[in-house]
């Protein structure tokens, strides 16, 4: 027997979480804790909590209704250094406590910051479960492809062959995708931004934080220690118009150097061959063959096809933006729609009293 | 109705019986409902399922048997009792499981229909057992509860194999009768089971109506039996299993403390059952979440205390091993949370539906570093709820993850419950932070998560949506006070220790262990914790009447000791710790109080037997030269006393 709550979707994310009061604004400044920042120079963990202290008092919510809960590893230092509740956890497990807390409380924004080896390795489970869940939450998931703060070993999403410590002769193993992963475990969110773009990045997390549901946020970091110039090819002026490819909902997919019209000269088409999506030369196919991104399909399909345009390696192509936004209703609203705290100590004690009872009316 | 002669009723003190028969036989369906008929009627019980990990084991073959054993009395009992004077055994392999138990003279019904050559084949008998001597000690009374049940049920439509599934309930009805047991409750316990089924209503009933009404007619039992009600104080009673009234103190805790209760869970067995009762009663305040692992049970449930809620997390023993890295979390960030291990037999997957008490020494210690926690044990079915509320003040009061230790044999076992006044109990304080508890040099006003209440040690607690108390916790090592990440060599010592001191200074707020030694003459202590407490009272009390004097103290605070113990167990020549597990409590009493507690241990997967017990408190006081070496049972009933 299954039962399908109405609650009114779309709800917002931050429905439920107290505003502040009219005429009050928060700035960046109100956002940063008083602890030193202790990222290596040069990380892009700064940028991202820039663009978060930047973009969190664009939501004009009570500072005191923004959790952040993070696991372990260098992007998992990121709740010390916002001034908001927060929570520094264990290895893998934020997704799992932070499902506890947006389901106790409606009136939480709860955000999990985590790595690749953090979401993707350790607590892989745990990110699996809670985006099929739909918990209301916002998982930034900052990648930079290697660990760092164990001193740069290989991880879940580092290339094929790669160099580390623990890999002298190369890894063989074979990386996961983040996006295509997010996609395989029904989650409603999925979007791919870059900490170089702040731009991109602080339009991301809106969307993100409006979206009511579990919403995965790959951010791809870059680690100048470890792993420095992964992301290069996204960043470098001469390759990075043939390197990402933006999804704009509702919009054809084009990126390349721009063509006489300013926009993209290449563009994504269905590939018959393969059932999937590839690249094109826009001169080459009909304007009604090129793929128009619809991020709102309730069928992943085309949004997995797009995200295994990604190459493993140099991410030569690799599309940027939101994959899927979909609605669908939350573990937690629904959880908390079948709960309710009308019984009393009279009802427990009812419930108690159940059962066969029997009575002995004198001592004997 | 055929009339007949009324039969001869015989006084007895008090009566085991065991049903047996295949998983599929209806077996824990049938104890539970003549244990019902026996609480209603004002026995004292105590009960003891038993049945295989496997949900249906091959048809008629020893590992599928499944058993419920019910002891009763008309005076107040401590165990399910040890030899079985009446065994039900629905067939061959049911009655080869068991008869080892039993005691020269014990009565033994068996379902006759089912001693065909396959079936004793499968229960690997070489000759029928009800045709040799192999029973000759018994009294073997085959009866066709099969053939009977499908005679009985036959108006009512059903096919053979579904009319013969309502045997269990021809046997219930056979032995109600021997019993003088009230058949009402069971009659409305059918009528509303099978609802929405009247015809497996109908048959039910009606089979267990010519159970009843064959002990009343037929020849093959002279006489029935009445067991009279047991002294009990006033009061309104239920039989209650240790996994409910564990439920119902989550639930009555959380109502006291005003917090809703969030519990973390993924099935295990034998703890399941307490997230299956709490699931059932969302409009209380409680939420369940079947996590995908028990690391996210606790993780979750972890979550909802920071945010708050009451965290709830229940296991058993592998899964109390996913939890020690979270759980070491809890003892970092000082948050309030009960983590419920219904212990079985380890390690690993061990014995799963078998009763253990070997995670002590895991709920001490099973953690990196120094990670101290309270940890408590009920000692009977019923007093898990008492137990259950405990837990939660400890864990709410002190800001610290607390383990309650229960088992298997306290999770399924049964006994009557005497229901507390909810409204009487006492209140539990969550005394959240409201604001500041700081101020600076300069005169501000800051809110320093790690400042502790100078009595308790507790830090404050403030959960998230407290404006102005906005901090960053985490399992990294905090400063004193204020909390921020702290490398700082002084201030982890301080720490380690003071999260120490915290755990050692609940036992202020404890009442002292009352010793029982009602001559005062003892020179023996027998100390135990848990489900033992039923045994070993059973033995003390047979020791006892013979008019030997041992002394008792049953601890239900493993984590911090209560602050007296040292000094009785100093008080005594010998001192005996009986524990299911290779001396895990003795071990720590030893190491605490320097005192030479001796171990006596069983790792069977069933509880002490109390004769056992008794011998094992004969020899102790044997070894002081208070008793002889060898010693015979106190327990000089003649079974034949109990059914001719």
């Amino acid at each position: 027997m299954t039962s399908r709550i109405d609650l009114g979707l779309p709800t917002p994310g931050t429905a439920g979480v107290p505003t502040l009061p009219d005429g009050q604004v928060l700035t960046g400044k109100d956002f940063t804790s008083d602890q030193e920042v202790r990222w290596c120079p040069g990380c892009g963990d700064y940028a991202v909590l820039k663009a978060v202290q930047g973009f969190l008092p664009q939501l004009g919510l009570r500072r005191e209704n923004i959790v952040f809960v993070s696991g372990i590893g260098c992007s998992s230092r990121f709740p010390y250094y916002l001034d908001t509740y927060g929570m520094h956890s264990i290895h893998g497990r934020a997704p799992a406590i932070a499902t506890g807390i947006a389901t106790a409380r409606e009136d939480l924004l709860v955000w999990v910051v985590t790595g690749d080896g953090d979401a993707l390795s350790i607590g892989g489970n745990h990110l699996v479960h809670a985006l099929r869940r739909n918990v209301n939450m916002t998982i930034l998931l900052f990648n930079n492809r290697i660990y760092g703060l164990t001193k740069g070993q290989y991880s879940p999403t580092s290339e094929t062959g790669k160099v580390t410590k623990s890999t002298p002769l190369g890894s063989v193993d074979q990386p996961v995708n983040p996006v295509s992963l997010a996609l395989g475990a029904e989650a409603t969110f999925v979007a791919r931004t870059i900490d170089s773009d702040r731009k991109h990045l602080t339009r991301v997390l809106s969307a993100a934080a409006a979206h009511r549901g579990t919403s995965l946020v790959e951010i791809y970091q870059n680690c100048p220690i470890f792993n420095d110039g992964a992301f290069d090819a996204l960043k470098d002026n001469d390759r990075k118009a043939d390197a990402v490819i933006p999804l704009e909902h509702g919009e054809q997919i084009r990126f390349g150097p721009p063509g006489e019209d300013g926009r993209g000269t290449k563009v994504l088409v269905r590939d018959e061959v393969t059932g999937g999506v590839r690249a094109a030369f826009a001169a080459d196919v009909p304007d009604e063959a090129i793929l128009v991104h619809d991020a709102h399909n309730p069928d992943p399909t085309t949004a997995f096809a797009i995200s295994r345009l990604t190459d493993t390696g140099s991410l030569d192509q690799t599309p940027i933006g939101i994959f899927r936004q979909v609605v669908r209703p939350t573990y937690d609203d629904q959880v908390r729609a079948q709960a309710s705290t009308r019984r009393d100590l009279d009802d427990l004690q009812a419930l108690i009293d159940g059962g066969d009872v029997w009575t002995v009316e004198e001592d004997r | 109705m055929t009339v007949t002669p009324e039969k001869p009723i015989k006084q007895v003190d008090r009566v085991i019986i065991r049903f047996a028969g295949d998983s599929g036989d209806g077996m824990q369906l049938t104890g539970d409902r003549f244990t019902q008929q026996t609480a209603v009627f004002g026995n004292d019980l105590a009960t003891f399922p038993s049945f295989p990990a496997e949900i249906r084991s091959p048809q008629g073959t020893i590992p599928g048997v499944s058993s419920f054993q019910v002891h009763f009395a008309s005076h107040d009992i401590l165990t399910p009792g040890d030899h079985p004077d009446v065994l039900v055994a629905m067939n061959p392999a049911a009655l080869k499981a068991n008869v080892a138990d039993l005691r020269p003279g014990a009565v033994i019904i068996v379902d006759s229909h089912e001693f065909t050559a396959r079936n004793l084949s499968k229960a690997g008998y070489a000759s029928n057992p009800l045709e040799d001597d192999s029973l000759a000690r018994f009294q073997v009374h085959p009866v066709d509860l099969t053939g009977m049940t499908i005679e009985a049920v036959k108006d009512f439509g059903l096919t053979r194999k579904e009319a013969s599934r309502s045997k269990n309930m021809f046997a219930l009805g056979l032995v109600s009768w021997l019993y003088g047991r009230p058949i009402e409750s069971t009659i409305d316990h059918l009528t509303r089971k099978f609802a929405a089924k009247p015809n497996l209503r109908d048959a039910n009933v009606a089979a267990f109506k010519a159970g009843y009404h064959f002990g009343e007619t037929t020849e093959v039992f002279a006489v029935s039996y009445e067991v009279k009600p047991a002294p009990a104080p006033k009061g309104r009673y239920r039989n209650i299993t240790g996994n409910l009234a564990l439920s119902y103190g989550l639930l009555t805790a959380g109502r006291l403390a005003d917090l809703p209760v969030f519990l973390g869970a993924y099935p295990i067995t034998p703890a399941s059952d307490i997230l299956h009762e709490l699931s059932k009663h969302k409009d209380f305040g409680v939420t369940t979440f079947q996590a995908e692992d028990e690391i996210a049970a606790i993780g979750a449930a972890l979550g909802a205390s920071y945010a708050g809620h009451l965290g709830v997390t229940s296991t058993s023993g592998p899964g109390m091993t996913l939890k020690s890295e979270a759980l070491g979390l809890a003892v970092m960030l000082e948050l309030p949370l009960v983590v419920v291990d219904v212990q079985r037999g380890g390690p690993s997957t061990g014995l799963p539906t078998k009763t253990e008490q070997a995670d002590l020494l895991q709920a001490m210690f099973g953690r990196n570093g120094e990670a101290p926690l309270p940890v408590i044990a009920p000692q009977s079915p019923a007093d898990c709820f008492d137990a259950a509320i405990e837990a939660v003040r400890i864990a709410v009061t002190f800001r610290t993850p607390v383990v309650l230790l229960s088992d298997g044999y306290l999770a399924n076992g049964s006994e009557p419950w005497r229901l507390p006044d909810v409204k009487s109990l006492p209140k539990i304080d969550p005394n959240f932070a409201t604001g500041p508890n700081h101020t600076t040099a300069d005169g501000a006003e800051e809110f320093w998560p790690y400042l502790r209440d100078a009595e308790t040690l507790a830090r404050p607690w403030a959960p998230p949506g407290t404006p102005g108390l906005e901090h960053r916790i985490g399992g990294l090592e905090k400063s004193d006070g204020r909390g921020n990440i702290s490398y700082d060599p002084a201030n982890h010592e301080h720490m380690v220790r003071t999260r120490q001191a915290k755990v050692d200074r609940i036992a202020e707020t404890l009442p002292e262990v009352t010793v029982d030694d009602p001559s005062g003459r003892a020179r023996l202590l027998v100390i135990g914790w848990g489900s033992t407490y039923g045994p070993i009272g059973a033995g003390v009390r047979r020791v006892r009447k013979r008019g030997l004097d041992v002394a008792q103290v049953h601890l239900r605070h493993l984590n911090p000791f209560p602050r007296n113990l040292g000094e009785i167990l100093a008080r005594y020549d010998k001192v005996v710790v009986p524990e299911m597990n290779l001396g895990q409590l003795a071990l720590l009493l030893r190491a605490k109080y320097l005192v030479d507690a001796e171990s006596r241990t069983r790792v069977r997967g069933t509880p002490f037997g109390a004769e056992e017990m008794e011998g094992i408190l004969l020899d102790a006081l044997a070894d002081l030269g208070v008793a002889e070496t060898s010693h015979r049972s106190t327990d000089t009933r003649v079974t034949e006393e109990a059914l001719r």
